[in-house]
């Protein structure tokens, strides 16, 4: 960890997360049932699928960060820097003050702007561009989405599984542990937390994951429960076959559905909830919600500076209306319900 | 009566309870008494029909029998030994030659795997078949016996027809050798044109592979055709034993009798009995004292209402009914 | 005289990949007043979705596209949708497969006929209760005071489909559709259950459509028979004949098949292969894949009908070849 600067992580991370979603494309292509549900996705969603991607290259062309290459002196950039691919192409944009979109002057006493025109959605009030700090908020979205997932999901299935699956004392734990956690008001276990881990996107993700994983934990408890009744895992345990096997080959892949749809409706949900922390003040650092939560005051200048607050609020509907109605065609199609109307 | 080495299958004493818990304490406050006293014996490629309506417990037994669920008393011996008491690892091994076919085809195949992975599932966990080509082949053998077209063995369930799938199910627990198969309803969700394929199908199984069937089913019909030997079962015991013949020819118990006469007839000179008993099985939780059958039995007398009877041995069987008692009533 | 309800080339399509695809094709018949019309066949024959179209309660995205149906000569497909409403339950009433789902959990039984009594005619909650508690009686529940204030839980499955019928006889309807309505049930109270239908409809005289899969029901109920197979009809016969001499090889088939006439010992003779799905039916005659007596035209041409006796009507190139006496038609 100390070791290596921050910036190789976070290309090491990318790298891998490009590698593992390629490893699960292909594992899609060979399975025919996924393959097909993905086809039929495509057909029904394909503008929502091209929004959602392009949210998704804006934010790994932030990830990967290199140093140098940046001339001497260039404003708002510290020496030696890491800067990724969308920090150079907005290099040397920085401006004193507000500016509106594509104008010429200042926003406040006309002074005339480094860049004059450039700005397609103006400055903020430190003069950083609007349009940049946007692009820069979709990795942020993405990594608090993500990775909140990638750590309840998993905490999620294995209590939800195991305590349906197997029930008696490890069911009565893990009933209690839902129980407290859902008596509990989730914004002050919230707060708590974060200020207890110190802020930062790390403890905000594991924070938002701690609070979050009750619901889905609950759902793959009941959907377990089922399963285990049907008559195929009964057959499969008449086979002989061991029970981590019968878990592994017919519990989880017929949660699977779940699991997918789980995942992209938590998304918006968090993305969401991390605007909510940012107007507490414990938010993470670029995200929209905290361009939202700099403009608040804005709102009330004469003239209004709109464009700040406008820039974030569209990006960050665009992602949450695009991941919804991917989310909700994803549910449609792994209906197994579906998978039956072969009859 | 066979002799005790001759048979595959012998359940002595079987009583399988489930309790139901109320309140914070999840306290015992009754049981579901599913199956009581159970006691039958099955030979070597012999069929015996477990009959009776829902609630009467024979589904439980079948479970009982794969140790899917747990008996409180009782011995289950197969192949010479006590199933209950086995530990999980020689229970294991065991099951191998015991295997269960069920009712719904469409709830008992995995829904997001292909068939020839299901039907190899078994093989994986006994080490059947050396290698993946080796397993394949008799993936494909095995469609062929169940009269399936081995080139469809990628194919998801979904795309088979509600015989097919059963045929399927077949092919699954063949695929283990078995010696004694569980059938649970399993002809009884098909159509009729299928239902006489499935029919045939087991049988032809039974005479070339030696099989034996425990046959659950709730239809008399099916059980005249298949079964060698039929037990009839009301509300968790059972009532009547004895080879298919004369059960159908003769019935010694009421129940029996109005079992049989209660099947809608296809013969159109037999339309317009009467119901040969009135009302609902009553619940099995709190089953009537006495012979459990008495609050519907058109024969009742007040003994029956206090006391429970015995299994008396009778001509070709035996019968748990005081009519039975005295020589000469069988019938 | 004409009959109560006239079907006459019923087409109910699903949209399908390859098109529109048929699930009842051309289907016609005709249910006398006070008569019981047996419509039988195996899953996928239609014969539910028969009684859907008559109702006009095809589940969506299905529809019918062809065809009348009149009841008392009233073409029910043309009807606008209120008038529709009032036909259902008040002309035409229908029992259920599984009276555990037909019932709301919540409310008492004697409630739910109350409010199905004042839904289609106007009279007091007093006077409704009078006549549940009459129909509680009528259909053999015993002690009808103290059931009409049962939860439905409270009540058994038999029981539960009595207060079914209950429901079905509360407003005197001149025809009934029975689907399936003792499949769910015990055998013992199944045969409870037919009796009562067949004495409501003796004493009622109400025309019932019962849609089964056992012969042994129909031989039970059924004045007629109407065999289906693939949204076809194949046969249609009085009872008696139908049973004893069935003309279309798939009756012959089915009550061949039947376990209970079986022979213990010999292989029951079966009709080999699946019923092919919608888009893999033959041009011609829907059972020409499975028939044992094919022959040229079969898969190619539609057979047309035939009245080889009074009162029957048969589907079936065979039959028509058998009869040359009758001429076309």
């Amino acid at each position: 960890m100390s070791g290596l600067d921050p910036y190789v992580w976070s290309n090491l991370v990318t790298v891998a997360l490009v590698v593992g979603g390629l490893a699960l494309a292909r594992f899609v292509r060979g399975q025919r049932l996924w393959r097909e549900a993905s086809v039929e996705l495509w057909r029904r969603r394909r503008v929502a699928i091209v929004v959602v991607g392009v949210y998704l290259v804006i934010a790994l062309l932030d990830s990967i960060a290199w140093k140098g290459g940046v001339p001497e002196g260039t404003v708002g950039v510290l020496p030696n820097a890491p800067l990724t691919v969308v920090d150079r192409l907005f290099l040397d944009t920085k401006e004193a003050s507000y500016s509106a979109p594509l104008a010429d002057v200042e926003f406040y006493g006309g002074r005339p702007l480094r860049r004059p025109g450039t700005h397609l959605l103006g400055t903020d009030i430190l003069g950083r561009d609007v349009l940049y700090m946007s692009l820069k908020g979709a990795r942020v979205a993405l990594l608090i989405g993500g990775l909140t997932s990638l750590i309840a999901i998993p905490i999620a299935l294995f209590f939800g599984v195991g305590a349906g699956y197997f029930g008696g004392r490890f069911d009565d734990f893990v009933f209690f542990l839902i129980s407290t956690l859902a008596s509990m008001p989730g914004i002050l276990l919230l707060i708590a937390l974060i200020m207890v881990m110190g802020r930062g996107t790390l403890s905000v993700c594991v924070a938002l994951a701690v609070t979050g994983w009750v619901g889905f934990c609950r759902l793959s408890r009941a959907e377990t429960l089922k399963l285990r009744e049907l008559d195929y895992v009964v057959a499969a345990r008449a086979l002989g076959v061991s029970e981590p096997r019968i878990i592994w080959r017919h519990v989880l892949p017929n949660l699977a559905h779940l699991i997918v749809i789980t995942f992209v409706l938590m998304f918006s949900g968090l993305v969401l909830s991390e605007a909510v922390l940012s107007w507490l003040g414990i938010g993470v650092d670029g995200s929209w919600g905290q361009m939202i939560d700099g403009a608040r005051d804005e709102l009330s200048r004469e003239p209004i500076v709109w464009w700040n607050i406008g820039a974030a609020g569209t990006a960050l509907f665009g992602l949450i209306l695009a991941v919804n109605a991917v989310g909700d065609a994803v549910r449609d199609v792994l209906d197994p319900r579906t998978l039956r109307a072969g009859e | 009566m066979s002799d005790a080495n001759e048979s595959i299958l012998r359940v002595e004493g079987l009583r399988t309870w489930y309790p139901i818990r109320r309140g914070l304490l999840r306290r015992v406050v009754g049981h579901v008494q599913a199956a009581t006293d159970v006691s039958f014996e099955i030979a070597p490629g012999r069929t015996l029909a477990l009959v009776g309506e829902s609630g009467c417990g024979k589904s439980t037994v079948g479970r009982s029998i794969l140790c899917l669920e747990n008996p409180q008393e009782g011995r289950v011996e197969f192949e010479g030994r006590d199933l209950l008491s086995l530990d999980a690892t020689s229970l294991r091994a065991a099951r191998q030659r015991l295997q269960i076919v069920f009712q719904d085809p469409m709830a008992s195949l995995d829904p997001r795997m292909r068939i020839r992975d299901q039907i190899a599932e078994g093989m994986h966990s006994f080490g059947i078949g050396a290698d993946e080509a080796e397993r394949t082949a008799r993936v494909a053998e095995l469609l062929e016996r169940v009269q399936l077209d081995p080139r469809t063995m990628d194919r998801y369930p979904n795309e088979f027809s509600g015989g097919q799938r059963q045929r399927i199910c077949i092919a699954r627990a063949l695929a283990v050798e078995p010696r004694l198969i569980v059938c649970d309803e399993s002809v009884s969700a098909l159509d009729v044109s299928i239902q006489a394929q499935i029919l045939n199908l087991l049988r032809r199984l039974q005479e070339e592979l030696g099989l034996s069937y425990l046959f659950i089913t709730h239809d008399l019909s099916v059980v005249r055709y298949l079964a060698h030997e039929v037990a009839v079962m009301y509300l968790g015991r059972i009532v009547e034993r004895g080879p298919t013949e004369r059960l159908f020819a003769h019935p010694a118990h009421p129940y029996t009798r109005a079992l049989l006469a209660a099947i809608p007839s296809i013969d159109p000179a037999r339309r317009g009995e009467a119901p040969p008993v009135l009302g609902d099985v009553p619940s099995p939780s709190r089953p009537p004292p006495g012979c459990h059958f008495h609050t519907r039995c058109p024969v009742a007398m007040e003994r029956c209402r206090r006391e429970a009877p015995p299994m008396f041995a009778i001509e070709g069987g035996e019968s748990r009914c005081f009519l039975s008692e005295a020589p000469g009533r069988a019938d | 005289m004409s009959a109560l309800l006239e079907v006459r080339d019923l087409r109910t399509v699903f949209p399908g990949e390859g098109g529109p695809t048929p699930v009842v094709d051309g289907v016609s018949f005709d249910l006398d007043r006070g008569e019981v019309l047996a419509l039988v066949g195996e899953s996928g024959s239609g014969k539910s979705m028969t009684a859907f179209s008559i109702l006009r309660l095809v589940p969506k995205p299905g529809r019918v596209v062809a065809g009348s149906v009149r009841l008392g000569g009233e073409d029910l497909l043309g009807l606008s949708v209120t008038a529709m409403r009032r036909v259902r339950g008040r002309r035409i009433s229908m029992i259920f497969q599984e009276p555990m789902t037909c019932l709301n959990p919540v409310v008492r039984v004697g409630e739910q006929v109350v409010e199905a009594i004042r839904l289609h005619e106007d009279v007091s909650r007093a006077d409704a209760r009078d006549r549940t508690r009459a129909l509680f009686a009528e259909v053999g529940i015993p002690d009808p005071e103290a059931r009409l204030d049962a939860y439905p839980h409270q009540l058994s499955g038999g029981l539960k489909q009595r207060v079914m019928i209950a429901m079905a006889l509360s407003t005197r309807p001149e025809m009934l559709i029975a689907d399936e309505p003792t499949t769910a049930l015990d055998v013992t109270v199944q045969a409870q259950i037919l009796t009562l239908l067949r004495e409501l409809q003796q004493s009622r005289g109400t025309a019932i459509l019962l849609i089964t899969h056992d012969l042994g029901i129909v031989n039970e109920l059924a004045d007629r028979v109407a065999v289906m197979y693939a949204g076809r009809l194949v046969e249609i016969a009085p009872r008696v004949p139908l049973l004893t001499e069935p003309l279309h090889p798939y009756t012959q088939g089915l009550l061949r098949s039947m376990p209970a006439r079986g022979r213990p010992g010999e292989p029951l003779p079966e009709i080999p292969g699946v019923v092919p799905r919608a888009s893999e039916w033959p041009r011609g005659c829907r059972f020409s894949t499975r028939c044992p007596v094919r022959f040229e035209p079969c898969a190619e041409t539609y057979p047309a009908e035939s009245h080889p006796a009074a009162g029957r009507r048969v589907f079936c190139h065979d039959v028509e070849r058998r009869l040359p006496s009758e001429g076309a038609r």
